[in-house]
């Protein structure tokens, strides 16, 4: 039954020789996608991919966003129906036509964008799409019987909860118990890290662990390095829709190598950078206190200064009052407190009043936030300034002079695009990031705030923002940098405050900064010593 | 004026926003906006009312009204869910064609003579409760029967039954239930054609039980309309909604109670003693919708309940929506 | 590509539409699907009609003849045209920021009503010179309107209140306003109408210049239909050159990117309802000053809601509004001879319909595929 033209599922993988009582055999892969090609209206996603998964193993897919991995698994959950090419499952052919028949054929996914009802409860959540019960649901019975698969697995969570009132880690946790209830013994993830505090990984790593031993594989997909050594037992790297490397053991992979695959050429991962020119406080935030979008307190007493010609970095896990913060000093979100720009209290006045002071704000939402996707590049990048000089005159838009920009901006920041009137949403993420940077750094900004700005992007996207917010820095602009993404901040920031529950609750130098002390302020762990870390952070996270 | 018949007036009126409103109710909770409901029911009421014409069947006429308001939904449905239109702007297509085909159908039915009308009847035991039997139990339709019937069943259906969790689980997060197996384009439908199915009833309900005959475009005259306005007073709840649409029909009928006497409290009738004075009187359940809409839309920000996520919105697979 | 048989795995069918977001579209594409469209609505009301038992050729015919088929019956058509010129303005500058003001309906009969009560109240001595009352008509019928157009934009920008609804809901009660001053304060011996207005309240006539032109003898284009060529001049101006017309595409497009932009967006909504309603509010002067000369129930036969369709058509676009709007204006005035009577309510719906499907085909390529050979997935039956 095996293929016969892939590498066999080699014998020598200590999990499942260990466990597999026909070891010997060569049993078929629990999952094998056989040259599979996906095209989308002008781009290829998968060119002839082949990848096994044997039973029992964790499996990482690595490849940078929009390497095609992510197509590939909606296409094993059949999302997606591929062009060309074949699936297997324990040896038999099948074809996806939707979710509901992979899950039916124990595979089920757990995505990055969490699908989720914020409405609902976590065992209505479980429930949603099974066919049974017939007809009543019952929901004290399913509490149980959620309850106790949850108890099995270690995934603490309370099964009458509302998905809104639940942590990223805990709605993570969810997304696992929906596959496991439905039996899945195949668990596809996709990028599972990429909203979760280091402590909260550690927990999520062992629990893939503990599923791997009851004989769960698991396809692990992730463009992060780190991670991927430290959880696969074997690695395929994709890169441009095509497999650069397949199955190969993580025992002997190193960073450089795999960094090679993915990106087809070696990445530099750090930048350098001048100690900057600090100069006065330009950005003063003082005691601000704000409500979320639900009501509730979502910012209790934040102050924090920022020097011109300085980075600083907001470190949280993904809903501690972050995007309040961002909105707060941009004058989208009401509050108390102050917020000087200048010397200026912007806080609780209109919008424009910042951008007038020079508040320049990248979104975390480029679609949603940033541009207007049905309108052409000239309306997006005047955004910031139709209403003066040379762009407008008089209650008029001179098109002309907003062309001029258009075009200028467009070739300064190397937007790739057909031309000035092509509409926004019909550029990649890279492309309309630099759109709002572009826009944003030359309405001639002293404050930016910037949230979530590599967030999606390709590596050579992430290289222009980062170099951008270096030669800003340069430029003597003072700089909030917001990320969840501890490695960026490390690389960037100057000073790192770590947010908690709406609280400052540690501002570190980059410099004495360590990844162990970040990871427990983030998950309010305070100020214990690093080496019991772990447990601590463990027993507060849920 | 005798406040107990105004109130039972009231409520067999009322009906006819229930069944429209609760049908808006399904069709919304799925994440589709119907805005035709006004041309809906307007077919409804004339193809009811003509097969009752025709046929001597009131029954079959309810019928037919039904499977008519289905069909028309049905159009919106392919538009806005398989071609992915706006909502909106098909929604108001569905009103103007509702309209003019119901007035073309129509043509001749004013006065196409009586029909023989759907049953009315009283409850045996619950009509003798006091105060409440009189009003809710006393010699209604058995329509209006139907509607206490429709209230508490829809509601089981949406929050305790799994096609009701699939129901509110495609109008909240369609990527969601679609990637766990449910049929979002299915589900879509089903209830759209609910929601027509029920406007169609809500027609018939005039035409051929409340408020029989045929009157063109004034035999329903804006009331698609204010059911719209109450499902979004409602909070997409069929029980509020019910409360709402009986409230509605009692101060309707007070309205026009209030028209009749030489004297209101033995002070001079302002609507008695100069006629012209009535059009006030009719504003007044439209300026009530207004009222409504601005409470309603008060509570609904202070408890942060709002409209099902995904209204309004197409679902395309692999787009992540807006 | 995404499957969109409604059935999905259900279903048997070898063959699924499949839909493929376009990324360019040709130059002709909008006009031609937007003609074929029109094709298509006529097939279908034609058919509809031929079921009911009229003859669609022949209503067809009629509609022509009737409205463009001598040069007196084009100037009826122009009289027709001027109120829906208005609305359709109105329709398409609220739309452009989707806002969906639906009550051109009852903005235009406030606007009537206000120019009226400028003569009946009276608000001018008698014997004001007529230009100096028309000039006063004409700001009292676009303040009368704006004020009605300010109800649900307050109520949306200061409450939320969803204005589809909203603008419905005055449009009945402008209906039942305008029936309680005509039956009532202002009715003239107990009929539903008020009295003639004096000369100097008529807005001009070609046929007024029938002395000096005798070619214009019986013609009843009227002044007003300047007015809303004007009117459309300046909204153009306004949506396609100023800063305002910015923020409201702005707006239209993505509110909240509007926000972050800085625009004060309830004001914008107040503003362009206010102009909304105005423009709204001179078609019903046009139609008391320019036509009936007086106040009276029932003079509009649904201008404000054919006025969306009008909008829908031209995209917006304030310059397209006239043809689209002429166009509709010879449908209306034949309509009113047409029996059933519900008939152009009912081609006017199908036009849209078949409009807005027609859109489909501008966004997405459509194709039909054949589906992959179907391999029964493991365990479905499970």
């Amino acid at each position: 039954m095996g293929s016969d033209r892939d590498p066999p599922p080699g014998p020598d993988r200590q999990t499942v020789t260990a466990q597999d009582p026909t070891a010997g055999i060569d049993p078929p892969p629990a999952v094998e996608l056989r040259g599979i090609v996906k095209r989308f209206p002008g781009v290829v996603a998968n060119d002839g991919v082949d990848f096994a998964l044997a039973t029992g193993e964790v499996h990482a897919l690595l490849g940078e966003n929009g390497a095609g991995k992510s197509t590939l698994m909606s296409i094993l959950d059949g999302l997606y129906q591929p062009d060309e090419g074949e699936i297997l499952v324990d040896g038999v052919r099948v074809a996806f036509r939707s979710p509901r028949d992979a899950i039916s054929a124990g595979l089920g996914m757990v995505h990055q964008h969490f699908t989720l009802v914020a409405s609902m409860t976590v065992t209505e959540n479980v429930l949603i799409g099974l066919d049974a019960p017939r007809f009543r649901l019952r929901l004290d019975r399913a509490h149980e019987e959620v309850a106790r698969l949850a108890e099995a697995h270690g995934l603490r969570v309370d099964p009458k909860a509302r998905i809104w009132q639940l942590s990223v880690g805990e709605r993570q946790r969810v997304e696992i118990l929906k596959v496991l209830y439905r039996g899945a013994r195949v668990l596809i993830m996709d990028e599972p890290t990429a909203v979760l505090a280091p402590q909260e990984v550690d927990e999520l790593f062992r629990t893939l662990r503990s599923m791997t031993a009851s004989g769960h594989s698991i396809v692990f997909i992730s463009h992060k390095l780190g991670e991927v050594l430290a959880i696969a037992d074997r690695i395929t790297v994709m890169r441009r829709g095509r497999v650069t490397a397949a199955a190969l053991p993580a025992a002997g992979a190193t960073r450089a190598q795999l960094a090679t695959l993915m990106v087809g050429r070696t990445i530099t991962e750090s930048h350098e950078r001048a100690p900057g020119a600090r100069g006065d406080v330009v950005l003063s935030i003082q005691d601000v206190e704000a409500q979320g979008d639900r009501g509730t307190p979502a910012l209790r007493g934040v102050s924090l200064d920022v020097h011109a010609g300085e980075i600083v970095g907001i470190a949280g896990v993904a809903g501690n009052g972050q995007s309040e913060l961002a909105e707060v000093v941009t004058g989208l979100r009401a509050c108390s407190g102050r917020v000087l720009v200048g010397g200026d209290d912007v806080a609780n006045r209109p919008v424009r009043s910042a951008i007038q002071r020079g508040v320049a704000h990248v979104p975390e939402d480029r679609h949603g936030v940033g541009s207007a996707p049905n309108l052409s590049l000239v309306d997006n990048l005047i955004m910031k300034r139709y209403r003066s000089e040379p762009i407008a005159s008089g209650w008029a838009i001179d098109e002309a002079a907003a062309r001029k920009v258009a075009t200028e901006l467009k070739d300064a920041y190397e937007v790739s695009a057909p031309s000035i009137d092509t509409q926004a949403r019909l550029l990649s993420g890279g492309n309309l990031q630099r759109i709002i940077l572009a826009r944003e750094i030359e309405s001639g900004s002293r404050v930016m705030i910037a949230v979530q700005p590599t967030r999606g992007l390709d590596v050579g996207a992430v290289e222009t923002v980062h170099r951008l917010l270096i030669q800003r820095r340069a430029a003597g602009a003072a700089i909030l940098l917001v990320s969840e993404e501890l490695d960026e901040l490390l690389a960037l920031a100057d000073r790192i405050a770590v947010i908690y529950e709406g609280r400052i609750v540690g501002v570190i130098d980059t410099a004495d900064a360590d990844v162990e002390h970040l990871g427990l302020l983030m998950t309010g762990g305070d100020k214990e010593p690093t080496e019991p870390a772990r447990h601590v952070a463990g027993g507060l996270a849920g | 004026m005798d406040l107990q018949l105004i109130m039972a007036a009231g409520i067999a009126v009322g009906t006819i926003l229930l069944f429209a409103a609760v049908g808006e109710i399904f069709a919304e909770r799925s994440g589709v906006l119907n805005l035709g409901v006004e041309g809906m029911m307007l077919i409804g009421a004339v193809v009811g009312f003509w097969t009752a014409v025709t046929t001597g069947s009131a029954w079959l006429g309810l019928v037919t009204a039904m499977l008519a308001g289905g069909l028309l939904s049905l159009l919106h449905a392919v538009i806005t869910i398989t071609f992915r239109a706006d909502q909106v702007v098909s929604g108001l297509a569905l009103t103007f064609l509702g309209t003019g085909l119901a007035r073309v159908l129509g043509e001749g039915l004013s006065n196409a003579g009586s029909i023989s009308l759907l049953p009315r009847f009283s409850i045996p035991l619950l009509s003798g409760i006091p105060v409440l039997g009189p009003i809710a139990f006393t010699e209604q339709s058995v329509l209006v029967y139907v509607g206490y019937l429709l209230v508490p069943v829809a509601w089981y259906w949406i929050h305790r039954t799994r096609a009701g969790l699939h129901l509110r689980a495609v109008g909240e997060e369609p990527a969601a239930a679609d990637a766990l197996g449910v049929n979002v384009f299915l589900t879509r439908y089903r209830y759209v054609l609910v929601g027509g199915m029920l406007a169609g009833l809500a027609g018939a309900t005039i035409t051929l039980a409340i408020q029989p005959g045929w009157f063109g475009a004034l035999t329903v005259n804006g009331r698609g309309w204010i059911a719209i306005g109450l499902v979004i007073f409602a909070q997409w709840s069929p029980l509020r909604a019910a409360a709402g649409a009986y409230l509605f029909g009692v101060v309707v009928q007070l309205t026009l109670a209030m028209q009749l006497p030489p004297t209101i409290l033995g002070i001079a009738n302002p609507f008695f003693e100069y006629h012209p004075n009535t059009f006030f009187l009719e504003m007044l359940p439209y300026v009530l919708v207004l009222v409504a809409l601005v409470l309603g839309s008060r509570t609904a920000r202070r408890k942060r309940i709002g409209a099902p996520a995904a209204l309004g919105i197409p679902y395309v697979r692999g787009e992540r929506g807006r | 590509m995404t499957s969109l048989t409604p059935g999905g795995p259900r279903l048997s069918s070898p063959w699924t539409i499949s839909l493929e977001p376009r990324l360019a579209t040709s130059r002709w594409l909008s006009p031609a699907l937007t003609a074929g469209a029109l094709v298509v609505a006529l097939v279908i009301s034609g058919v509809i009609l031929a079921l009911v038992g009229a003859d669609p050729i022949r209503v067809y015919i009629h509609i022509l003849g009737s409205s463009l088929g001598s040069v007196g019956v084009i100037s009826d058509t122009l009289v027709k045209s001027t109120p829906l010129i208005l609305t359709g303005l109105a329709c398409a500058l609220a739309f452009r920021m989707r806002l969906w003001n639906i009550g051109a309906e009852g903005q235009l009969l406030l606007g009537a009503w206000a120019a009226s009560a400028v003569v009946l109240v009276p608000l001018v001595p008698a014997g004001t010179p007529g230009v100096i009352v028309l000039s006063i008509m004409l700001v009292a019928g676009f303040l009368g309107g704006a004020a009605w157009g300010l109800i649900p934009g307050v109520l949306r920008a200061r409450f939320g209140v969803n204005e589809i609804i909203a603008t419905l809901m005055l449009n009945f009660i402008a209906f039942a306003w305008i029936q309680y001053w005509v039956f009532g304060p202002w009715s003239e011996g107990g009929f539903q109408l008020t009295p003639t207005f004096p000369v100097e309240a008529w807005l001009p006539r070609l046929s007024d210049l029938a002395a000096a032109v005798p070619a214009f003898r019986g013609l009843t284009v009227h002044a007003g239909f300047l007015v809303a060529l004007v009117a459309a001049g300046i909204v153009w101006w306004i949506v396609e050159r100023s800063a305002l017309g910015y923020e409201i595409r702005l707006i239209g497009d993505n509110p909240r990117a509007a926000r972050y932009a800085g625009i004060p967006i309830a004001r914008i909504i107040l503003l362009v309802f206010a102009v909304s309603g105005g423009l709204a509010g001179i078609a019903g002067m046009a139609e008391v000053s320019g036509v009936i000369h007086r106040l009276q129930d029932n003079f509009s036969p649904g201008y404000g809601y054919t006025a969306i369709i009008v909008a829908y058509l031209a995209k917006f676009h304030p310059l397209r509004v006239v043809p689209v709007a002429i166009l509709f204006g010879a449908l209306v005035l034949a309509g009113r001879e047409i029996q059933p009577s519900g008939v152009p309510a009912m081609i006017q719906g199908i036009i849209l319909f078949c409009l807005i499907s027609s859109e489909v085909f501008l966004r997405y390529r459509v194709r039909i595929v054949r589906r992959l050979p179907a391999h029964r997935a493991r365990g479905t039956e499970a």
